[in-house]
């Protein structure tokens, strides 16, 4: 039970401060649950995320269903929908009442835009981790992989569906040890 | 019936929604503007904009503001549903075959495969949102840089790399001092 309120507890808050939508909540959710709770592997995490992006909707959602269901089964992938889905839904309800005074409001602006260089801080502190675990694995063609995934999304703008599918069908053809399947039967 | 008619609108949004966040944008305008008339064009670009203000994915963000102004909180939590039922169900069954899998050597050759570019992405996320932080909306010259924002990310990320912290608090943090800067600083 007090592990469920954690759980609930952390994606609510997580939510609650993930400006912006799209891919910030993740390495936040690395932050938490991989570096500060050490509730799953880095390498999981990475998997998970994949997964997230693969799927349609919101990452977020999808990434906190993912976790949730990786800790606690369906019941886990519950609390951290529920978690994750109720700031938003609680805030826009506030919000959309009197949207207009909130959206020209001097204040929340300032505080708004100084949380966003702090999401931003802890982002590239992720960024550094996640690259140079990365680099010191000293696979070539990870590395490689990364530079391509890179400029592809970065500079070409290319849809993120595509990048995954296509590192995907690269791992599958570049990294498959069809010994191992053998070895193992 | 409003309610079955906001349910499935936003279940669609959910469903054909890849890649998140910007990608929803012209599904939502197309099912609350086009399509039902819930949201004039201008309603519709002011929840965007409310969206980069405030925490939380835009199609969520869309489904308890439309569904709130069409059939109250009810409403609101029915769009919300809606729009995430396709992709817990579609997450859990990828993350089931994922689990049942994940050790033949076929699963972890693609899972090697997508590591580095989920990194990827992650990064280019960062980037982005730094250079957001950093300059706004404007062009990217010296004249333009934030000096708060780069004092406020620079003292973040000194403090996450020197310390085991607690991340949220450096974002309430950041919140609290660049509010109180920004109001005093024009």
């Amino acid at each position: 039970m007090k592990f469920y309120w954690k759980l609930f507890k952390s994606t609510f808050f997580l939510s609650a401060f993930t400006f912006g939508g799209g891919f910030v909540i993740v390495p936040l959710i690395r932050k938490k649950f991989v570096e500060q709770y050490k509730w799953i592997e880095e390498k999981e995490m990475l998997d998970l995320t994949a997964i997230a992006q693969s799927s349609p909707g919101a990452i977020a959602v999808n990434a906190a269903v993912l976790v949730g269901y990786k800790l606690a089964g369906i019941s886990g992938a519950l609390i951290t929908l529920i978690g994750t889905v109720l700031p938003p839904l609680l805030i826009l309800s506030v919000i959309s009442v009197a949207y207009a005074s909130f959206r020209d409001n001097l204040l929340v602006q300032a505080v708004l835009r100084g949380m966003q260089a702090g999401v931003a801080a802890v982002i590239m502190d992720v960024v550094y981790v996640l690259i140079r675990d990365l680099v010191k694995e000293k696979k070539v063609i990870s590395i490689l992989l990364f530079l391509f995934s890179f400029v592809a999304v970065y500079f070409l703008k290319i849809n993120t569906i595509y990048i995954i599918l296509l590192s995907g069908v690269m791992g599958c053809l570049l990294f498959t040890d069809r010994k191992e399947d053998g070895v193992k039967k | 019936m409003i309610y079955l008619q906001l349910y499935i609108s936003f279940f669609q949004i959910g469903l054909f929604s890849f890649g998140g966040g910007y990608a929803a944008i012209p599904l939502i305008q197309e099912q609350v503007v086009t399509m039902n008339h819930w949201l004039s064009m201008q309603a519709f670009a002011d929840v965007v904009t409310i969206s980069q203000m405030t925490p939380g994915p835009i199609a969520i963000n869309a489904a308890t503001f439309v569904g709130i102004q069409m059939g109250g909180t009810l409403g609101a939590v029915i769009a919300t549903i809606g729009c995430v039922t396709p992709s817990v169900v579609i997450s859990l069954f990828l993350a089931y075959v994922y689990y049942k899998y994940k050790n033949l050597s076929i699963v972890k050759g693609i899972m090697g495969g997508l590591r580095p570019a989920v990194v990827a992405l992650i990064t280019a996320a960062g980037i982005s949102l730094t250079i957001l932080a950093f300059f706004g909306q404007k062009s990217l010259t010296i004249t333009n840089l934030d000096l708060i924002a780069v004092l406020l990310f620079m003292s973040g990320f000194f403090i996450l790399r020197k310390w085991k912290i607690n991340p949220l608090l450096i974002m309430v943090a950041a919140g609290i001092i660049g509010g109180v800067l920004y109001s005093v600083v024009p």
